[in-house]
């Protein structure tokens, strides 16, 4: 991890590998879990993967209060970075950051995907998009996050304290960001027509935390947005299927 | 010392249909309002009663919940605040954090003074962590929301000259105005609980009345401790009169009724941890490591973790299965006859350095009303003529 200075604002971000740029936004927790991931997109692109201020070990930015300031901060990251037609790839929680950075400015960005991503709201008022992070056991959490939980749930007593106090600062930066409205924007489905560079959206056939119909929902308020779907992968396809993540996304970034 | 007698209205009749489960997640179809009202009834007659005793009175708050019905502390307050003439109401208390609208408690507060011609003490809490989740509070940020409200809400009852302006972080009104101001002046004594050392230092700092929840030996003479260092702090010197605990009591007229009646108030313990992991632990209501230590803990999930108690000589005990004379040693409840009482309070009180009030939970759980009155009226009657001996 390095620290970039953006605006006077330092940035904890993982940059390796070579070739055209890949800005890489992380979900909302497991972020150990997503380094080899992260390795693995660098054998291909130049990967920038910044750590979400409060996720990681420094202090939150003075003023810092919602996605938009994380949407903001990576704008100016991209310009700090002097990055061009930069592929910008959001999971879940970071492809909520990765919504509200498209909607505002594009300049920089030359095409968009989505894993799994949160941020909009589809459902009515009496029905909630993504499962409650924060209402379910742990046992119930994983078998909703995970195609395959017995495999890749953390197992909280096996891990080094550090690795646990890892996944507890990003539960607690998930509940700052997204705890209300709930892993959401209420007005971004309004904006979601100015994201106008091409899009892919990958989505895990067993996702149980949020379902493919809204995947599906999410391609179809995208103007130029395609679907994939993934066997074998739940909410977290780049845990549980990485390879056929990066195949998908090499496609979609080749042609 | 002043002695607050404190119930949390249980609903225990479901108790037992509920089974390991009594928050957040209980259908309210369990609960039989013709079988509340009554128990609404009895409660408040109890506390009634403490007006003829001398006993002051607490209440507080929890939602969806079985272990209390009081949900909205206020209202015990102001239905008492007219029943009674003497003794003090304590609300123990208003989790402003939780609490959306802060104006609003100001003018409870403030209302509930006036009606009781200035018998209002004020408490802020953080809340349980089990309360972020009815309340959907952001536990996030939990701490600087309470402290915009308490400094909002006093500002609030303080300012006698018209409207002012608020634009904070998590509260925005352009015309704060209170009517009524408060009878108290400059407000009613400020009271927070406190469940560790770090929060007890800003309590010191702050000059403001701390009540500490069964702490017990183990953990009670550090909290007092860092209050008064707190206190220091602001060259302030703590009186006995800043500090208050909180214990189960149990009076009988032969030791055997006493601890039976401390059994039940007991129950208390034993129901009030049965809830969800993910509820006690909400991200951000603790510091990442102490919410790491617990996910670590053997039986994170299934309840077991909650469920330790410390005795005097440091050991654990499972207050769900702990006997009156366990909890008696580690400092969280005196029973028996007037004499152990006063003696189990006298120990307690020596080991501690000292309290100005004892928060006295005299009912809770399956104690007959007849058995609190009678718990009542002997605590009053044969124990507390003799606390001013204790220092």
């Amino acid at each position: 991890m390095e620290i970039v200075d953006v605006r006077g604002t330092p940035v904890e971000a993982h940059i390796a590998g070579s070739g055209s740029p890949l800005l890489y936004l992380h979900p909302e927790q497991l972020f150990d879990q997503t380094r080899p991931h992260i390795d693995a997109l660098a054998q291909k692109w130049r990967v920038i993967a910044p750590r979400h201020p409060g996720f990681g070990t420094l202090a939150m930015p003075d003023g810092f209060r919602s996605v938009d300031d994380i949407a903001y901060l990576y704008l100016d990251l991209l310009q700090k970075l002097d990055l061009k037609d930069a592929l910008v790839v959001g999971g879940s929680f970071g492809g909520w950051i990765a919504l509200e950075m498209c909607v505002r400015n594009t300049n920089r960005i030359g095409k968009l995907a989505l894993v799994s991503s949160v941020g909009v709201k589809f459902s009515g008022r009496e029905e909630r998009d993504f499962a409650d992070l924060f209402y379910l056991s742990e046992e119930q959490l994983y078998a909703t996050l995970m195609a395959d939980p017995a495999r890749w749930a953390p197992r909280f007593r096996e891990l080094e304290t550090a690795a646990v106090e890892t996944i507890a600062r990003e539960r607690q930066a998930t509940a700052f960001y997204g705890w209300k409205p709930y892993l959401h924007n209420p007005v971004l489905k309004r904006w979601l027509h100015r994201i106008d560079v091409p899009t892919l959206v990958i989505w895990g056939e067993q996702d149980r935390f949020a379902a493919p119909s809204y995947g599906r929902q999410l391609a179809e308020h995208i103007p130029n947005a395609e679907l994939r779907m993934l066997p074998g992968a739940g909410h977290y396809p780049h845990i549980e299927q990485s390879a056929e993540v990066i195949k998908m996304i090499e496609a979609f970034a080749s042609r | 010392m002043q002695v607050w007698h404190f119930s949390e209205m249980a609903y225990h009749p479901g108790w037992n249909e509920l089974g390991n489960q009594l928050r957040n997640v209980i259908p309210s179809r369990v609960c039989d309002p013709k079988v509340a009202a009554d128990l609404y009834h009895r409660y408040l007659d109890e506390w009634a009663l403490c007006d003829e005793l001398g006993l002051n009175i607490m209440t507080n708050e929890h939602h969806t919940t079985a272990t209390c019905i009081d949900s909205v502390a206020t209202i015990p307050m102001a239905i008492l605040a007219r029943e009674t003439k003497k003794v003090r109401l304590l609300c123990l208390g208003m989790p402003i954090g939780n609490r959306m609208d802060a104006v609003r408690v100001a003018e409870e507060y403030s209302m509930l003074d006036v009606i009781s011609r200035g018998r209002i003490e004020m408490g802020f809490v953080k809340g349980a962590p089990f309360e972020v989740t009815p309340a959907n509070s952001n536990p996030a940020t939990l701490m600087e929301r309470f402290w915009e409200a308490h400094d909002l809400i006093l500002k609030a009852m303080t300012t006698h000259d018209g409207p002012f302006n608020w634009e904070g972080k998590h509260f925005h009104y352009r015309q704060v105005n209170v009517w009524p101001r408060p009878y108290q002046q400059p407000h009613p004594p400020v009271w927070l609980t406190v469940n560790s050392p770090e929060s007890a230092f800003v309590g010191g700092q702050k000059g403001y009345v701390i009540g500490v929840l069964n702490s017990g030996y183990q953990r009670t003479p550090g909290i007092f401790e860092a209050y008064r260092k707190g206190a220091a702090d602001k060259r302030r010197t703590a009186g006995l009169d800043r500090l208050a605990y909180m214990a189960m009591v149990g009076v009988g007229r032969t030791r055997e009724e006493g601890y039976r009646r401390a059994d039940q108030v007991l129950d208390y313990s034993r129901t009030s941890r049965k809830v969800g992991a993910q509820f006690s632990f909400p991200p951000g209501y603790q510091s990442p490591q102490a919410y790491a230590q617990a996910l670590q803990m053997p039986g994170y999930g299934s309840g077991v973790a909650m469920r330790n108690m410390t005795l005097r000589n440091g050991k654990q005990a499972d207050v769900f299965k702990a006997s009156v004379d366990e909890f008696i040693d580690a400092g969280i409840c005196f029973a028996g006859t007037p004499d152990d009482v006063f003696d189990q309070m006298k120990a307690f009180y020596d080991h501690v350095g000292g309290f100005g009030h004892l928060l006295m939970m005299g009912q809770g759980g399956h104690i007959t009303h007849e058995d609190t009155v009678d718990n009542l009226t002997l605590f009053s009657k044969e124990v507390m003529p003799r606390l001013s001996e204790l220092g």
